[in-house]
This record gives C-alpha cells, structure tokens and sequence, in this order.
C-alpha cells in the first residue's frame, strides 16, 4: 500500500505503474483530477484516486484516510508533487519564494508527518516495514543561479529527510525515509525548458549535454530507484541521499 | 587603517550571541556596522542599532534604505538572526510552527539576500565597488537530521542551497559578491536560554559540549573569527561553500554523541 503524491505524472506515475506490476497497491494524489483518475483506471483495481494539494493540511489527512478504508492500512509514501520554477536571487518576489517552498518543502513535511501515524498503525498491526521516499533533487546538492527558490525548497527536504529518518529510528517505529535526487527527467515539469533556447541550442540539448550520458533520465528509471527504496532490499537504508542523474553532480 | 576600514556592514540579530560577537569582531577589524535586531543590543555594545524584522520584506526595504542614506554604501551583510521555535518533531509540528520558522529562518535569508544585492550594486560607480561578502548562517541542523527540530532542520537546509544558488548567480552577472554558508554546532548563545533556565547554565552547557567531540560547545567569538574571514577580502576566492565549525560534531563517529540520540 504506496500513497503517492503527484502520482498522476511524470516520477509518481511512473512509480505507481511499477508499484502495481510488482503486486503492490497505489494509491494516486494529485491535484490534476483528470490524469489521476484516468491512471487510477489503467491500473484497475490495485489502484486508488485521491484529490491533493499537498500545501493543503486536511486534504492529507482524507488521504491517508481513504488509503486505509480502502486498501487496510500504508506502507509507503511517495513524496513526488513538486514544482519547477526558474527564478534568480534578484527576480524572485516573497510569494514566488513561498509558494515553491510550499509545495516542495512543507508539502513534503505534511505528508511525512500524516503518513508517519497510519504506517506506524499499519506496522504495529499488521507487520511488515514502513519507508518513506522524498523526491528531492540534484539542485538539493548543488545550487543553481538560475532556480534559487527551487534550489532551497529542494535542500529543505534534503535536511527534512534525516529529521524525519532519526525521529523513526529512535521511536523505533520500522519506517525508513530517504530522499532521491533526480537529475533532468524527461517529464512534464521540464517541458517547457525543452523547446526554450539557451545560448543558441535547444533547450533539450542543453539540458541533455549538462549530464555526462548526455542524456535526460526516464520517469522508469528513477521509479525503479524508488521502488528499491519503498522496498525490503533497501531495509538497512535510512536517513540517506540516492542520486539517478546521468552522472551530473559526479 | 584597519582591514575593514570604509566597509559598511549589516549584521542581523545582531543584539545577542554569535551576531554581538560578530558585530564587535567586524568595529575591531574598522567596519561601521549597523546592528538590525528585532531586539535592543546592550547600551554598551559597538555598532548603530536599527530594528529590524527579517522576515518582513517591508522592514528590509526600510534598512536598506537607511544604510544607503547613511553610510552611503553596503559590503558586508551577515543573515544571522534565526529561531529554533521550539523541539517539534515531524509529529508534532504545526503548519503554524513551520510557518513561523520558514518566515525567518529561510524567508529572512532569502530577503536579506536579495535586498544586499539591490543595494551592494548600488554601491559605485562614483565611489569605490563595494566587495560584496554575503554569510549566511546555517547550522548542523542542515548537514544532520538530529541536530534540531524538525521545522528548523528543513529551514536551514534550504540556507545551505540557497547560498550556493546565489553564490553562482552573483558571479555569473559579475557582481563581485560573494555568498558562503556557515554551519556551527552548539555555540553558547541565548538560543538556548530555554535549556539553560532549566538544567543551570554550568550543567547545560557541560551536557550539550559532551556531545561535541572538542567536548565543549563554542564561544560566540569562534563563530564570529569565521564569519569575519568570510566578510573580509581574504577569503576573497570563496564563494558558495560550506564552512562547518561544531567542534568535530558532523565529522564522523564519536565515543560522542549527537543530539537527541543514545
């Protein structure tokens, strides 16, 4: 039972696809209704729309909650809603700042801290092992003149993440956290920054020649990272940085 | 003439610990330095005091027009005011709680960034450039999970990024500013006044400097000797780096332990 939020696209759907290949059960969040439903029918009965926006206190709790009427308890969460945002130090107002901090960083916080009680719940009584992933990204680790509010919302969950990592460990309550740091994912978030132009190339070839495979990385390819991480394999990982990003911050 | 003689400098919560000690390190070195607290700085203490709210933007457009107006130039901001708000854990914390952190642990940097810049470049052409030091003060708290609430763990991660976002902006555009995080362990300031008032300051710092391999915590003045080299042009190559001083606390395993685990 995998709650997921921006399960509709891009990372989280990607991992909610996987998820029910693997027998598992998913539970898609989000805030586009259209593509949340229509994925939650794809993947038929193993899955499970509900309405998010992340920033949003109560709609986590009916989350949760409807998680759990459904499927009979949670397991895992995906911490995947996030917004892209270009600004720098000198164009980004106060609003801009909070509301990609809102979302990434304190959407992160309520789902971690919503999802802890019903895993904890979920454990106590039925067994099994809890584990939590935030997507985080490579602009957690390294900064970026250009995405400043994205760069510190995205170290926030970083440092969030190991917060909430030791707070499990030593309420022992068997759930792991651990954040994952994407490089340039060919999804709809960087869409945009595809067909732009930056000093005379493509905006995809830009982004594509930024990471040593010369490449962008699949949605596939870090939800197979994420489903290690929702998993059993990874069961003594806790509290750590995952990196899937073609090489760029090596 | 001292090092830092015609050098203006800004030092948020500069009435009390690691700012005070700043702020006297910075007069020592010949900066003029403007105190900007939300609280009074001692009748004593060096430096022109101005109140200041960090985490209102309106505040920050009122200080610098100040110092503009006053001194007539901006080098040196050091973001240093900052809140615990509290031990809440990822359990416990309220969207409230987060908020009120956010505001003046990450917002407050963010905005005195941004209006350091305006004002920095505003700084010239018809006098000297200003040389543009911006330190920002982060703590453990962003490079481990036990080292403080849960709130103030993810306000100061986002100071560490947020530094080197703005490090590579400013030398992109050329600006000649420079911007570094700082990251103390446990100083002996009155952010945990809380602690002392209820263990006794001998017997709370012993407790927490046990947790430091050093096997103390630090003075203010150890903080503030760092942020001083930052401000000043010696570290005039360093721009969007790190700089730990926690008396060994993140450098590795210790018979010593962190905060808040056995």
């Amino acid at each position: 039972m995998v709650l997921l939020s921006g399960g509709a696209s891009g990372i989280g759907a990607a991992t909610a696809r996987l998820v029910v290949r693997e027998g598992g059960k998913a539970v898609v969040a989000d805030r586009d209704e259209a593509k949340g439903r229509a994925l939650a029918e794809e993947l038929g009965k193993a899955a499970l729309f509900v309405p998010l926006d992340v920033t949003d206190e109560p709609a986590w709790q009916k989350a949760v909650a409807a998680t759990v009427e459904t499927f009979g308890g949670l397991h895992g969460l995906l911490n995947a809603a996030g917004v892209g945002v270009r600004n720098s130090i000198e164009d980004c107002s106060l609003e801009d700042y909070r509301r990609v901090n809102d979302v990434n960083s304190m959407g992160t916080f309520l789902g971690c801290k919503h999802a802890i009680p019903a895993m904890a719940k979920t454990i106590r009584e039925k067994g099994g092992a809890g584990s939590i992933v935030n997507i985080s990204s490579v602009l957690g680790l390294r900064g970026a003149s250009y995405a400043m509010a994205y760069c510190a919302s995205k170290g926030a969950v970083r440092s969030l993440t190991k917060n909430v990592a030791l707070h499990c460990a030593q309420m022992k309550y068997g759930i792991r956290c651990n954040s994952v740091h994407p490089g340039y994912i060919d999804t709809p978030m960087i869409a945009p920054r595809l067909s732009a132009t930056v000093d005379n190339m493509s905006g995809r070839q830009w982004l594509e020649e930024l990471h040593p495979l010369g490449r962008l990385g699949q949605a596939e390819e870090v939800a197979n990272m994420i489903l290690f991480l929702l998993s059993d394999e990874s069961g003594f990982s806790t509290g750590s940085e995952f990196v899937c990003d073609g090489g760029l911050t090596a | 003439m001292s090092e830092l003689s015609g050098h203006v400098a800004i030092v948020t919560g500069g009435a009390s610990g690691i700012g005070a000690a700043t702020v006297r390190l910075l007069a020592e070195a010949g900066a003029s330095v403007v105190v900007a607290d939300i609280q009074p700085a001692a009748k004593d203490a060096p430096g022109r005091f101005v109140k200041h709210d960090v985490a209102s933007e309106e505040s920050w457009k009122g200080l610098l027009a100040e110092v503009l107006d006053r001194d007539g130039r901006l080098d040196i901001l050091v973001n240093n005011a900052g809140i615990t708000g509290g031990w809440g854990t990822i359990e416990t914390t309220t969207v409230e709680q987060w908020r009120r952190i956010e505001a003046v642990d990450s917002e407050g940097v963010f905005l005195g960034c941004k209006y350091a810049i305006e004002g920095m470049k505003k700084t010239g052409p018809h006098k000297p450039a200003s040389k543009g030091s911006i330190v920002n003060v982060s703590s453990v708290a962003a490079l481990v999970g036990s080292a403080g609430p849960t709130a103030y763990c993810a306000a100061k991660g986002a100071v560490r990024l947020l530094s080197k976002s703005v490090a590579l902006y400013c030398a992109e555009k050329k600006y000649g500013i420079r911007c570094n995080s700082v990251h103390p362990g446990g100083v002996d300031t009155p952010i945990f006044n809380p602690l002392w008032q209820a263990l006794g300051h001998e017997q709370g710092r012993a407790m927490l400097g046990a947790h430091h391999p050093i096997g103390d915590m630090a003075e203010p003045e150890d903080l503030g000797e760092l942020i001083l080299w930052l401000a000043s042009d010696r570290a005039a190559f360093v721009t969007g780096a790190e700089f730990v001083a926690d008396g060994g606390l993140t450098s590795g395993l210790s018979r010593r332990n962190f905060f808040g685990t056995r």
